[in-house]
């Protein structure tokens, strides 16, 4: 069994859908593990949006609610 | 692509709050079949502020990469918009979380207020625009042909009113050209024409109403050659507002002579 298995996750609503992640993760860690650039994408986290410079320090709980979004083309 | 005429200044620079542009032209980014049709056509228009929407990231990668990637940030000033939202709570939300992405304060804010027309929902609008102007932001708000309205985002302090020319997406052109003057008459904040110009005569036809700018995205990105379009958008901008500002002659129902009428042979 690989160790990714063994690894405790937990639950929380990602982009609208639910979604199991690795527990004790920061939104660094999230958007590392999702392979997303922080650069690109601002973190919108229990209807609050997080400060770029605080991802390395805001913890990812059980059942938060989180929104990641970026710049698409629109009018 | 200013033509030259030996004069010293042909036009003033469009102003948007306390920032010049010398394009009046300002274009979305929604629809192009590809990025790189985007961005050519964004070039060939010489627009120098593009609207971007604030979206979801696909978790799943199929698709996009998010557009940063293709717009050169050196040259275009990005404008986030507030499209699909139909209360004043949704917009106020994309709109931070535009900021948030962008770290610009310029907002395009739309309060949409019927799915079949797309239609601004003005209550929410107006709501929307105080609460944003309150935060700081830079409030460049669509809104409908209504001159009461206007004046109403006006005393919110929103930076620019931008009245649709017919329906987002419907290129049916400007509809009603009396109340865009009528809003152009007494508003002070720049009034860009925004939504519903099919071609490029809507363009020229709009200009010469005497508004600041315009704001398209359909008419260039679904034409069947969109780099084109933009290049026609740019000169029907441009003469359009050479002819407002150069004076119109008068209609008249009887023609005149363009020639002498002395002088002629017995």
């Amino acid at each position: 069994m690989s160790r990714e298995a063994d690894q405790e996750t937990i639950t929380i609503r990602l982009n609208g859908d639910e979604r199991q992640v690795p527990a004790g993760l920061t939104l660094r860690g999230l958007l590392a593990h999702l392979d997303l650039h922080e650069r690109l994408v601002v973190v919108e986290r229990n209807k609050e949006i997080v400060r770029r410079g605080d991802y390395g320090e805001v913890a990812v709980r059980p059942g938060d609610i989180i929104e990641l979004v970026h710049f698409v083309g629109g009018g | 692509m200013a033509v030259s005429t030996g004069r010293p200044r042909l036009d003033e620079p469009l102003k948007i709050a306390g920032r010049q542009f010398r394009s009046r032209l300002i274009l979305g980014t929604g629809k192009y079949k590809d990025n790189e049709t985007m961005v050519e056509a964004i070039t060939a228009s010489g627009a120098e502020i593009v609207t971007v929407a604030v979206r979801r990231v696909d978790l799943d990668r199929t698709k996009e990469e998010g557009i940063l990637y293709h717009l050169d940030q050196e040259k275009l000033s990005l404008l986030p918009n507030t499209a699909g939202c139909y209360s004043a709570e949704d917009a106020v939300r994309y709109a931070r979380l535009g900021r948030a992405a962008g770290f610009s304060d310029w907002i395009k804010l739309e309060v949409i207020g019927d799915q079949e027309t797309l239609l601004p929902d003005v209550e929410g609008l107006l709501a929307a625009a105080r609460t944003l102007v309150g935060e700081g932001f830079k409030v460049l708000a669509y809104t409908n042909e209504d001159l009461i309205t206007a004046l109403k985002l006006e005393d919110a302090g929103v930076s620019a009113v931008m009245p649709l020319a017919s329906p987002i997406g419907s290129g049916l052109g400007l509809l009603n050209p009396y109340s865009i003057r009528l809003i152009k008459s007494r508003i002070q904040v720049p009034v860009i024409v925004d939504a519903g110009v099919g071609t490029a005569s809507d363009a020229c036809v709009t200009m010469e109403q005497g508004v600041d700018g315009i704001l398209m995205n359909t008419a260039i990105a679904e034409a069947k050659d969109p780099v084109r379009m933009a290049v026609a958008m740019r000169y029907a901008t441009e003469a359009g507002r050479h002819a407002y500002l150069a004076g119109r002659m008068p209609r008249r129902e009887q023609a005149v002579p363009s020639s002498p009428s002395a002088g002629m042979l017995d």
